[in-house]
């Protein structure tokens, strides 16, 4: 089986964001793999190291400066890489249109990639990739297993969770409590050099969204802050709980 | 192109309050305000829309609609806005609402904003604010196609009472078994008389001051007090002392309740992200320099094994 995972350069998590021209800032920002498709990465190697799988290919679609992002995969087991040269302004249909092009050509049995993105938050590439390639998907698993041509997995779902199957091929995106993304080792590093990644220009289609303008949220003041014993921190914060947040306490 | 739809988000016919809450903001839009039903014996829910300002609704009720299915649910929405054209539906920013909407809007071949919490919408424009960077940032988004699409965050718009018409259409049923490609074998609740994070009053976070299972134990009894659900940073959850669903932060899910309690959380970027936009920020921690202080309308320096009981006794006054 050949498994293919879609994955994002986004900012570190622990980044904080400013604005430049108007626009989001990345100077001095560390770049790492979306978290959720990290998860997507580890879940792929594990099925091929339990010989389920046979290839893990690893695609993103970005600036040049994403081919950091598969070198990371790829140390951390994948096979091959393809890069799609895409504008970084390049909307979710945008970015599903060129990824769903690459992914028809290489064919793989499943796609896997992170439910939604740390940076913009859209949750929406994966679903679309499986409405233009025809295939079904499910979204938010934290578990799956393959069996006869089928992929079953747990899932979180509104006020609980649940199990689903759907045949394959078949578009899965993961939720960052399926697993615990491996570190590379130096080995997987060195050999992650050698390993080949095709560079490709993306599909040219129109964005269906525009960014008007970017801004900072107005920044939290500090209110009160006291420090005494816990008999008078704890009658004042009572306070504070009921008669100004005006929350009703149950009996 | 007329009318602003409003997807119902319902399981078993209960319905989500965030359905409520698009109605009311769709009204300020002056166009004709939809609410559309998809499920199984549904048609006793269509006439409590109107009194938040629907003035039709479409109810779908088939076999095919009894639990949400993406590929039924699609090609009836589809064929549905073929037929009547609408100028912009809503959906609500669930794990089924956002399912729906991406496979929609992608056979559409239209865009989609997705988690907004700020819409302004006329006839063939609409205009969406959206957080990211998990509120660490705003983008203001223009849907450039048609018909326009977004799902929308709860607990951001208010709920209000509106009159409308509420006109029951039935429209035709044209989704079937062979358009559902998912097999859902089984649907676990989660049990707990706790509101679901996403949608409570009030949230009591615990994070590494817990210092295991039994200092969640202590932030739960504040929890059950206040009504709140209960969550944690990704300290608490990376300990194992919580699961994944009750993440607060960017990798976890982003809160806005009227209170939020944070006990033993120093304040991390990854957790600010998470709950900023909280209306009232309250902190129990030990350390005076902790950032939580830093976004706190009341912080209270000290240990929370010795606070929150306190507090607890205090708050039963």
């Amino acid at each position: 089986m050949k498994v293919l995972v879609c994955v994002k350069q986004t900012f570190d998590t622990e980044a904080k964001i400013e604005l430049k021209d108007g626009k989001i800032s990345d100077a001095g920002i560390n770049l790492i793999i979306n978290p959720y498709d990290e998860v997507a990465v580890e879940g792929a190697i594990q099925l091929k190291e339990k010989g389920i799988a046979k290839e893990v290919v690893v695609v993103s679609a970005g600036a040049d400066k994403a081919m950091d992002a598969i070198r990371t995969a790829l140390a951390m087991g994948a096979d091959r890489g393809i890069l799609i040269k895409q504008d970084t302004g390049a909307d979710e249909y945008a970015r599903a249109v060129a990824l769903a092009a690459v992914i028809k050509e290489e064919n793989p049995d499943l796609v896997l990639a992170g439910h939604v993105a740390a940076d913009d938050g859209s949750s929406q590439v994966p679903t679309r990739i499986a409405e233009i390639l025809g295939w079904p998907h499910i979204n938010v698993i934290t578990d799956l297993e393959i069996t006869d041509g089928k992929v079953k997995c747990s899932s979180e779902a509104d006020g609980g969770s649940q199990v689903t199957e759907v045949a394959l091929p078949a578009v899965i995106s993961t939720q960052v409590s399926w697993n615990e993304p491996r570190y590379p080792s130096m080995k997987g590093i060195m050999q992650a050099k050698k390993k080949p990644v095709a560079t490709v220009d993306a599909v040219a289609v129109e964005n269906k969204t525009k960014i008007i303008e970017y801004s900072l949220p107005p920044a939290k003041q500090a209110g009160t802050k006291i420090e005494d014993e816990p008999e008078v921190c704890a009658a004042k914060l009572a306070d504070f709980i009921k008669n100004v947040a005006k929350v009703e306490v149950k009996a | 192109m007329a009318g602003t739809w409003v997807f119902v988000e319902q399981r078993d016919g209960n319905v989500r309050k965030v359905t409520y809450e698009m109605l009311s903001e769709a009204k300020k839009f002056g166009d004709e305000v939809c609410a559309v039903i998809f499920g199984k014996d549904v048609e006793g829910l269509a006439s409590q829309f109107s009194k938040y300002g629907a003035d039709k609704v479409y109810v779908a009720d088939a076999d095919v609609f009894a639990q949400y299915n993406t590929g039924a649910f699609v090609a009836q929405m589809a064929a549905m806005i073929n037929e009547y054209k609408p100028n912009a539906v809503l959906f609500a920013h669930t794990f089924n609402g956002r399912d729906f909407a991406s496979r929609l809007a992608q056979k559409l071949e239209a865009g989609l904003a997705t988690d907004v919490i700020g819409a302004e919408i006329s006839e063939g424009k609409g205009v969406f604010t959206r957080a990211i960077y998990a509120g660490k940032a705003l983008a203001k988004v223009e849907i450039t196609s048609q018909p326009i699409l977004a799902t929308v965050r709860a607990g951001v718009f208010e709920v209000k009472e509106n009159a409308g018409a509420g006109e029951v259409i039935k429209p035709a049923v044209v989704a079937t078994e062979a358009d559902v490609y998912q097999n859902i074998i089984e649907f676990k609740p989660t049990v707990s008389a706790r509101p679901e994070l996403t949608e409570a009053d009030v949230v009591v976070s615990g994070g590494r001051g817990c210092k295991g299972p039994e200092g969640i134990k202590v932030v739960e009894q504040l929890a059950d007090l206040l009504g709140a659900a209960v969550g944690g940073s990704r300290a608490a959850i990376d300990s194992g002392w919580l699961g994944h669903e009750y993440q607060v932060g960017q990798t976890g899910k982003v809160v806005n309740p009227n209170l939020y309690v944070a006990c033993g959380i120093s304040g991390a970027i990854q957790h600010l992200a998470g709950m900023s936009s909280s209306k009232f920020i309250t902190a129990i921690n030990t350390d005076p320099e902790a950032p939580i202080f830093n976004v706190a309308d009341f912080g209270v320096v000290g240990d929370l094994f010795k606070v929150i009981p306190l507090l607890c006794e205090e708050l039963k006054k």
